[in-house]
This record gives C-alpha cells, sequence and structure tokens, in this order.
C-alpha cells in the first residue's frame, strides 16, 4: 500500500485519507440508521405504550397531579417530548377532550368486551382471539373500524406462502440454468446466455406484477381452472421472476469458481460433462447455490410491488389458490390510511422492522456461507 | 440421481473393446443427455419468460405510443385515452433519477476508492463496512421507503421546518428530495460494488509506474486510476439510475403524488412517477379494458427508460469484465 510518510510532510494527502475514510463510513452508518429509525417508530409496541381501547377508564382532569407522567402520556397517547411541551392547562384540556370522547361512545358499545381490549398488547398480536359475533378464536388483520383487529399471523402465513411458490418455482429453474450456463454451454454461447437472463433483473417489479395482474393471472386460471383469479400462486409465479436473475448471478458465480482442475479430472477419468457437472462441481459448489437460495429467499420475502399488485386480501389459509397478504403489502398499502403516530402507524413499523430483521438474518447466512465457501476454495481452510 | 452413477459408463465394463467403450462414454449416455436437456429447458423457459413479457409489452404497447402521449400533462382522469399523456410521470422519474445520482455517485465512488485503494482487506474495520454494503444492498425496498419516512422526513425535515421556523410544514413532508435521497440510500451499494470492480481491473503496474514517478498517493488516483475507471464508474451509475427509475416501494412514502396539475420545479415539491402511474394505472382503473392501451403504453415507456440504459451498462462491464480477466 505504498510508503506511508508522516502527515506532517504532506497535510493534503493526510486530510484526504481522513475524509475518504470518513465517507467510506457511510455504508455503516446508514444500515445503524434504517434500524434506529425504523425501531424508533416501532417502539411503543414493544414496550406496550399504545392503545386502541375503546372504552377506558377516564381520569377526571381534576386528578391531574395524582398520576406519574408516564401513565398520562399513555392515557393521552402522546410522547413524552409532546408531554414535555405543554402546560398543566393544555393537559387539563386534552384530558376533557378525551372524557368527552368517552362520553360520546355509542352504548352498544359498551357493552361489548371487544371495546375494553387494547388490541396492539402481543397477546392479541399474535395469538388467535374470540371476538364477538366470531364461533371460535381466530386470527384477524382487520385495521380498519371501530375495533382494529391487528393479528400478524395471517400476515406471516402469506409471505411464506407467495415466498415459498416464489422459492419452489425460481431455484430449480436458476440452478438448472446456472448449471448449463457455466458447466454445458459452450463459451460463445455462456456469453451471450449469462448477460440475457440477467435482463430479467433490470424488469422492474411493478411491471412484472402489471404482467402477472394482466396477462399471466388470466392464462393460468383458465389452464388450472380455480376459483379466485389473483392467489398466491399468480404472486407467488411472478415473484418468482423476480428472484430468478439473483439466485442464478450467485449460484453460477459459485459454480463457475470451482477450480478447473476438478473439472478435467473428471472429463479424464471419462466421466461425461453432465455427469462432471452434477457429481463433481455442484457438489463442490454446494454451499455456494444453498447460499443463492437463501439470499434469493431475502429478496423474496421484501418484494413489494408484484405481492401488492397481484393480491392483497388478508385471509387466514395455507391454501395457495387463496388470496394472500404479505408483510410488504401490508405495509405499502395501509401506511397511507394510517394516522401517523397511532398504533396502527406504529404496528406497520413494527412489521417493518420484523422485515429488516428477516432480511437481515438470510443476508448474513447468505454472506457467511459464501465466504467460507471462498475461502475453502482458495485452499485457505 | 442413482441412475446417473450407473456402471454402463465406466471404462471398465468387460465386454467392451477400449475404442468401444471411448465411443460409449463420450458419444451417448442417455441420463447425461436428459440431464444436460432439462439444464438447457430451464435456461430456454427463463428466456422464455423474458421474451414473453417484452414482446407482450412492445406488441400492445407500441400502438399507443406517440408524441401527444409522451409530451402531454394529463388533466385529473388521466384514464380517458385521447387525453391523457406522461409527461409529469417522465419528468418525475427523471428528477428524483437525477438528484439521487448527485448523492450517491461521489459517496460510492469514494467508498470504493477507500475498499480497493486504502483499506487493509484483513482489518476489522473494512469487513463491517463490507458487511454493511452487503447488508444494504439486501434490504427490502419497502423498509427503505419506511426509513424515508422516519428518518428524513420525520426527523429530519420536520426538524429542518422547526429551524427554519416554517408556519406551514415544507419539508416536513413528502418531497422530491426525500424520495431521492431515500434511492440514494438504496443504489449505494450498486455503485460501490461496481465502482470497486473497476478499479480492480486497473493494473497495479499503473499505480506503481506514477508512484515511481514521485507522485503522491492522491495524486494517482485522481490523475491515473480514476481516469481509467470511469467507465467502471459509469456503470455503477447507470445500474443504479435504472434500478431506481423502476423502483416503486421506496417513493411511496417518501415523494410520489397520485395525481399533480403541475410538472415538479423545487426539492420540495411532491411528483407523478411512472412506475406509480403503471401501479395506480392497473390497480385503480375504472374500466381495465379501456385503460388497457394507455396501460401498456406507459408501460413500455418505463421499460424503454430502464432497459436501455440497462443495456448500456451490460455492454459497458462486459468489457471491464474482460480486462479484468485478462489480466489474471
Amino acid at each position: 500500500m505504498g510508503i506511508h510518510r508522516g502527515h506532517k510532510a504532506r497535510p493534503v494527502e493526510w486530510l484526504a485519507e481522513k475524509f475518504i475514510f470518513f465517507v467510506s463510513l457511510s455504508a455503516i452508518l446508514m444500515v445503524l440508521l434504517i434500524f434506529l429509525f425504523v425501531a424508533r417508530e416501532a417502539l411503543p409496541v414493544f414496550f406496550g405504550q399504545t392503545n386502541t381501547a375503546l372504552v377506558q377508564k377516564p381520569i377526571p382532569p381534576e386528578d391531574l397531579d395524582k398520576h406519574s407522567p408516564a401513565e398520562l402520556e399513555a392515557y393521552l397517547e402522546i410522547t413524552p417530548d409532546q408531554f414535555a411541551k405543554m402546560s398543566k392547562a393544555n393537559l387539563r384540556d386534552l384530558m376533557d377532550v378525551k372524557v368527552e370522547e368517552q362520553d360520546d361512545i355509542p352504548d352498544n358499545f359498551r357493552d361489548d368486551p371487544d371495546a375494553r381490549i387494547n388490541t396492539t398488547q402481543w397477546k392479541y398480536l399474535i395469538q388467535p382471539h374470540q371476538w364477538t359475533d366470531y364461533d371460535k378464536p381466530e386470527y384477524i388483520w382487520q385495521p380498519v373500524g371501530q375495533i382494529q383487529k391487528y393479528n400478524i399471523i395471517p400476515l406471516i402465513v402469506g409471505t411464506l406462502k407467495v415466498t415459498l411458490v416464489g422459492l419452489f418455482f425460481a431455484v430449480p429453474l436458476a440452478v438448472g440454468a446456472a448449471i448449463y450456463v457455466s458447466q454445458l454451454a459452450r463459451p460463445r454461447v455462456r456469453e451471450i446466455l449469462k448477460p440475457a437472463i440477467e435482463l430479467l433483473s433490470g424488469i422492474p417489479s411493478v411491471v412484472v406484477g402489471f404482467f402477472a395482474l394482466l396477462v399471466m393471472a388470466t392464462v393460468l386460471q383458465s389452464i388450472f381452472h380455480y376459483q379466485t383469479r389473483l392467489n398466491a400462486f399468480v404472486a407467488g409465479l411472478a415473484l418468482g421472476f423476480a428472484v430468478i436473475p439473483v439466485i442464478f448471478s450467485i449460484a453460477e458465480d459459485a459454480l463457475t469458481s470451482v477450480p478447473r482442475a476438478y473439472t478435467q479430472a473428471a472429463l479424464a477419468l471419462g466421466a461425461s460433462r453432465w455427469q462432471t457437472a452434477w457429481q463433481i462441481v455442484l457438489p463442490a459448489a454446494l454451499p455456494g447455490v444453498f447460499a443463492a437460495a437463501v439470499l434469493g429467499f431475502g429478496r423474496a420475502i421484501g418484494e413489494t410491488m408484484i405481492v401488492l399488485m397481484v393480491c392483497s386480501a388478508s385471509v387466514m389459509s395455507w391454501s395457495i389458490f387463496d388470496s394472500a397478504r404479505s408483510i410488504t403489502t401490508t405495509i405499502a398499502a395501509e401506511m397511507a390510511e394510517a394516522v401517523s403516530g397511532g398504533p396502527h402507524y406504529r404496528i406497520l413499523f413494527m412489521l417493518g422492522a420484523l422485515l429488516f430483521a428477516a432480511t437481515f438474518v438470510s443476508n448474513m447466512v447468505g454472506d457467511f456461507v459464501i465466504h467460507r465457501f471462498k475461502q475453502k476454495l482458495e485452499g485457505k481452510r | 440421481m442413482n441412475t446417473v452413477t450407473a456402471p454402463e459408463y465406466l471404462p471398465d465394463t468387460p465386454s467392451s473393446s477400449p475404442t468401444m467403450r471411448h465411443f460409449r462414454a463420450e458419444k451417448f449416455d442417455f441420463w447425461s443427455f436428459f440431464f444436460s436437456g432439462l439444464t438447457g429447458l430451464a435456461t430456454l423457459f427463463i428466456l422464455g419468460i423474458l421474451a414473453t413479457i417484452l414482446l407482450n409489452i412492445i406488441v400492445n404497447g407500441w400502438s399507443g405510443l406517440s408524441w401527444h402521449f409522451v409530451s402531454t400533462i394529463p388533466k385529473k382522469d388521466f384514464f380517458d385515452i385521447h387525453t391523457t399523456g406522461v409527461l409529469p410521470m417522465i419528468v418525475g422519474t427523471t428528477f428524483r433519477v437525477i438528484v439521487m445520482t448527485i448523492f450517491v455517485i461521489p459517496v460510492g465512488v469514494i467508498t470504493a476508492i477507500y475498499l480497493t485503494e486504502y483499506a487493509s482487506n484483513t482489518s476489522i474495520i473494512t469487513r463491517i463496512i463490507r458487511a454493511a454494503v452487503n447488508n444494504l444492498a439486501g434490504v427490502p425496498s419497502i423498509v427503505f421507503g419506511l426509513f424515508g419516512l422516519g428518518f428524513f422526513i420525520n426527523f429530519i425535515g420536520k426538524n429542518l421546518d422547526v429551524v427554519l421556523h416554517n408556519t406551514n410544514a415544507i419539508w416536513g413532508q413528502p418531497a422530491l428530495i426525500w424520495a431521492s435521497l431515500t434511492l440514494a440510500v438504496m443504489t449505494l451499494p450498486v455503485v460501490i460494488v461496481a465502482t470497486e470492480e473497476s478499479l480492480k481491473a486497473i493494473p497495479p503496474g499503473l499505480r506503481e509506474a506514477s508512484l515511481a514517478l514521485g507522485a503522491t498517493k492522491l495524486e494517482t488516483i485522481l490523475k491515473i486510476v480514476l481516469p481509467q475507471a470511469l467507465p467502471g464508474i459509469m456503470t455503477g451509475g447507470i445500474l443504479a439510475v435504472s434500478r431506481a427509475a423502476g423502483e416503486v416501494a421506496p417513493i411511496l412514502f417518501t415523494g410520489v403524488a397520485y395525481y399533480m396539475a403541475s410538472l415538479p420545479s423545487h426539492l420540495s415539491d411532491q411528483f407523478m412517477d411512472l412506475g406509480y402511474h403503471v401501479f395506480v394505472l392497473s390497480t385503480q382503473s375504472p374500466n381495465i379494458d379501456q385503460t388497457r392501451p394507455i396501460l401498456y403504453a406507459t408501460v413500455l415507456v418505463l421499460l424503454i427508460l430502464t432497459f436501455a440504459l440497462n443495456i448500456v451498462a451490460i455492454l459497458i462491464r462486459a468489457r471491464v469484465r474482460k480486462k479484468l480477466r485478462a489480466l489474471g
């Protein structure tokens, strides 16, 4: 890395080097900021500071001094910042409003046990609950209406359903194509095929979604004769198109990086090209191919527009021919309606944090496996 | 897959002569042929999908494309085929992508310079930077949207309004600048990776010659390395632009508008966008059969914009890679 001279001799050099170093830290800063600010908006959900119960025990404004600031913040649904800025008179006004609100609640709601529940508690977010007028405990995501139901299980099921259909479709195709392009095709053909497949990643996901919505949904329904035209199956296939280039690129890279000596030895022993590819190269490159699938998974659960356009009803069903609502879709479709700072808004951010964590883990696993694989091939381990 | 290991291809099959064995192993092995064929079919199938999508859009979209269509600002009801147009969407998409480029290229290029020219590959900080870049590339686009809303709008924008004593929210609301910055964060890894690749393709001899002639490290980078790396940096920029031009999820909450009567003129304006318009046309049309021609034409415009850029990037990248391969 050249000769290191003292910074006194060349102040400009020294400054430039420090500047370049600090700018290069921005990638780390961004990852931290993303985590920090998505989590920040979601924090009240984790700490149980959101409250959606319609019927609450009103606190008379005269009792202002009897309660701690934390209790009042939760009761008035304001942040500590807002609380600190308010004068006593303002707080009393707010509490008056709150009492009036309670008086305005229609009588039929007063008797509904659901109206007394804070639906943003973890219990209601992940366990089924027997709502009034339902026969049995159910998982329901229904953030509109008087009683908002925020069970996130249907969304997780929807996400997994669509993602798994997509991967079942994309992984064999992409890995097959990667084997063909890297091992079997002639170099000339290869030079054309590789960029052609990578072009698929240049199609914006909103265009894939549009194609699935207008063309694929109709064609597939006429082939398979299922009930719902727009379902998780169509969305999954379309999602598959979007992840094929990701899986292909990484798998192809892994297969190509297997040392040529392996291939040549196998061929010299009389194995056919296919036998070499399947029994020698693929096992050697397996960690890389696995990583490709993991990174494809990360990409698939994060894909928004395709699922948003193709299906969006949040039904709790494992059938791939029913509709599904994924986590990304929910955030995209509902953020515009959610009141900034309200419980719905907080829960959507919580879902975003969940998604970030899931892709973070799958990226880490994928990168770690690839790193180990490359080191092994280079003989460093 | 056990059939693949069937003994017939093994060289020591007793019944056949050496030439026969050679003939059988090389010329025809059914399962090899079969499975090679399958992988070939998988490749063809993927290319078939690509071709189907592209042809479907080109054939159906071509007739709707006209000068009038790309140069008209539509009325509020943009589902009407006779008066509609996509000028504000083209302008909006271009504008947000240009602003993004201004932010992402310098940061991305400088990071890549640090990683290739200064950093030692074994130091912990370098590994953390690389891990961060990889992670950034894998964050879902909708999470970038949430980040843009939580950080740029609710934190920076709102505080900016307080500092500047704006009575109305000017910066603390969705705006072009916030959408562009969000996209810049999203495309940072694209620029870094492409620039790094092109920097690595430059022969170390060039740097050493420059240093030997008495140039400092900074001079070498600025006058020798960077000019050589320019095509690669361009590739990174183009790839970032084409990726960003088609993204909708990150701008949903950070600046895109359903309809605007005029073109965006200020960084704090909202804007219309091609990709978002495709989404609106295909999901919110009162009559999808009437909207279909407009929709196809809009998709075609978006594809031309992103694809033209992509193909240019792929061509430049192929040249850079060839150079890299020639070296090592």
